[in-house]
């Protein structure tokens, strides 16, 4: 395996577990359920990068199709599964009492009313 | 974020720690190994496996069990949601610049997600990013205000979300059933049954985001509003 393709794949995993590192500290310090869940999914493309990063074969061979197909499958559950906390915050803040309702951000307030 | 001042830096710390263990396990996963990868095995046998493009061949056909697994997961997720109250209130109608725009970008995208859908079996593409694309055009119809994403009704909702799952469970069983081993294709079918498999993703994944954005069960009538 070339130096070149080593240093790419070392820069761009890298960068992806930095991301997931910075998921990781988001979502431990941030009180707030919307915080958390923008920490996960950071999380998640840092995982992505990295698995990525894994694939690379250099510019002129086929790159790794197994963790292709895993990040593949994986965005769209990613996606699926924050839509799903996402109901579960709202659900959260609708069943809390009025004061404490800030304690977790509210995640989605359309369902008081249509908004612009 | 009011931490106390021993646990601001014992974060970053232990942070550091598991990066650096992390960075460690990346760097002997990129050079350590000599041995036999899956990535050679795979694309030997791409020929045969009814998509020449290898990523689609690893999705549905050499690690169908685990496309099948996720799409599971999809309609498990879109269940969970739907359970969990009904949908947030349409958006407000968008104004006639906006709303014209949509009228464009919606066929657009219906369009190039079946071009995807197609193209997949033999250059980058595929169940998953058709699917994503219609997702987006739901998602492009909500927030101009249409109410229900421009999907379906409840019961043809249902349908759809179950759709993908459905039909890939009923080709492994039927194919289990012809005595090959669970989604084991023939190859003379591989390349019908991965584009059938696939037809019913792209449909349920669409349809399955869409409506996880609207963020509910569908409103049983439309605009039924308080």
């Amino acid at each position: 395996m070339s130096h070149e393709i080593l240093l790419t794949q070392l820069l761009y995993g890298g960068a992806g577990i930095l991301f997931f590192l910075l998921g990781v500290w988001s979502f431990i310090s941030h009180e707030p359920l919307w915080r958390k869940l923008i920490a996960l999914n950071i999380m998640g493309a840092g995982v992505f990068h990295v698995l990525v990063a894994v694939a690379y074969r250099g510019l002129d061979a086929p790159p790794d199709p197994v963790p292709h197909a895993l990040v593949l499958t994986g965005i769209v559950v990613a996606v699926s599964a924050t839509a799903l906390a996402l109901a579960f915050g709202r659900r959260l803040d609708r069943e809390a009492p009025e004061h404490t309702s800030d304690a977790h951000g509210g995640v989605d307030d359309r369902e008081d009313g249509t908004h612009a | 974020m009011s931490s106390s001042n021993p646990q601001a830096l014992l974060i970053p710390l232990l942070l550091a720690a598991i990066g650096a263990l992390l960075f460690w396990a990346f760097w002997s996963g990129l050079t350590g190994h000599e041995g036999e990868r899956l990535a050679a095995l795979a694309l030997e046998r791409v020929p045969e496996s009814g998509a020449s493009n290898p990523v689609t061949s690893v999705l549905l056909n050499f690690r169908a069990y685990d496309t099948l697994l996720e799409l599971a997961v999809l309609l498990a997720a879109l269940l969970g949601i739907w359970s969990l109250g009904p949908a947030a209130a349409p958006y407000q109608r968008a104004s006639l610049l906006l709303d014209s725009l949509v009228g464009w970008v919606v066929p657009m995208l219906i369009i190039a997600g079946g071009y995807l859908l197609w193209i997949g079996g033999q250059a980058p593409g595929g169940a998953f990013q058709a699917g994503a694309l219609l997702g987006a055009a739901g998602v492009t119809l909500a927030l101009s205000g249409r109410p229900n994403a421009g999907l379906p009704g409840e019961a043809w909702l249902r349908v759809l979300a179950a759709l993908g799952t459905l039909v890939f469970a009923l080709i492994g069983l039927t194919l289990m059933g012809v005595g090959l081993g669970f989604l084991t294709y023939p190859p003379a079918l591989a390349k019908a049954l991965i584009l059938t498999i696939e037809t019913g993703a792209t449909l349920s994944i669409g349809a399955t985001l869409a409506a996880a954005f609207l963020g509910g069960r569908p409103r049983a009538k439309r605009n039924a509003e308080p």
